[in-house]
């Protein structure tokens, strides 16, 4: 199974973000905006972070924003978010983040293989620093291998 | 063998550990169950699991476990991963 399309509303760069807060919901308003959660989701992403801490921070640069299924998600959606200036999440290793990824996943059963996927793409540690670099929407689906 | 990841959600960063680790046991040649779970279930999750690969964010919420807990920085770095489990698994 591929990753999620990626609409135009789905990918945001070059952002500005005060602090990882403010990066995150960016990645929630850019899923609202592709229509894959409702605008609640950003704060359940943050309370995921602000309970267990930034663990999401799963790899140099590159934090993977997410909740759990529930209300708050539409449909299985991912945004792609690349911010102008890194921020820190606090992470003793991987900060600071430049690109935030946000995923919204409807079946906690169905998300395997999108993640299978996400490991595919960024097990070949260039991508992330090619995502940071991405100046357009062509560019960052190219490098994910997905469509509009 | 039985091997748990854990996170937050039990779905995003937990099942990327997953996949990495099944690649990895896959290359070793080792044969291993990996199931991934989120931190609240662990108890019960992780009860007969040799080992745990997870965040350090989660050591302290795992708690008193029989299994190896193995932290991992890079999600997407196979070889800390391959490096760390072949250290665990001896």
């Amino acid at each position: 199974m591929p990753l999620p399309q990626l609409p135009e509303p789905a990918i945001v760069l070059g952002a500005r973000a005060d602090d990882w807060r403010g990066a995150v919901r960016l990645a929630g308003a850019a899923l609202a905006s592709s229509g894959a959660a409702r605008s609640g989701y950003s704060d359940e992403m943050i309370r995921m972070i602000e309970e267990h801490g930034p663990y999401v921070v799963i790899a140099p640069g590159l934090a993977l924003a997410h909740a759990r299924p529930g209300d708050e998600v539409l449909a299985d959606g991912l945004a792609v978010v690349t911010l102008s200036t890194p921020v820190f999440f606090g992470h003793p290793h991987n900060d600071p983040v430049s690109v935030v990824l946000g995923l919204a996943i409807t079946h906690p059963d169905a998300h395997l293989a999108t993640i299978a996927e996400l490991a595919n793409i960024f097990n070949d540690s260039t991508a992330i620093a090619e995502l940071a670099a991405a100046t357009d929407a062509v560019e960052v689906r190219r490098i994910l291998g997905v469509r509009a | 063998m039985k091997i748990v990841t854990i996170c937050g959600a039990g779905i995003g960063s937990s099942g990327i550990l997953k996949v990495n680790a099944e690649r990895v046991l896959a290359r070793l040649g080792i044969d291993a169950e990996v199931t991934a779970a989120d931190a609240s279930s662990v108890a019960s999750v992780a009860a007969d699991a040799q080992v745990i690969l997870t965040s350090a964010e989660f050591v302290e919420a795992i708690g008193k476990t029989y299994a190896d807990v193995i932290v991992i920085e890079n999600f997407f770095d196979t070889e800390e991963l391959r490096r760390k489990l072949e250290a665990g698994l001896g």
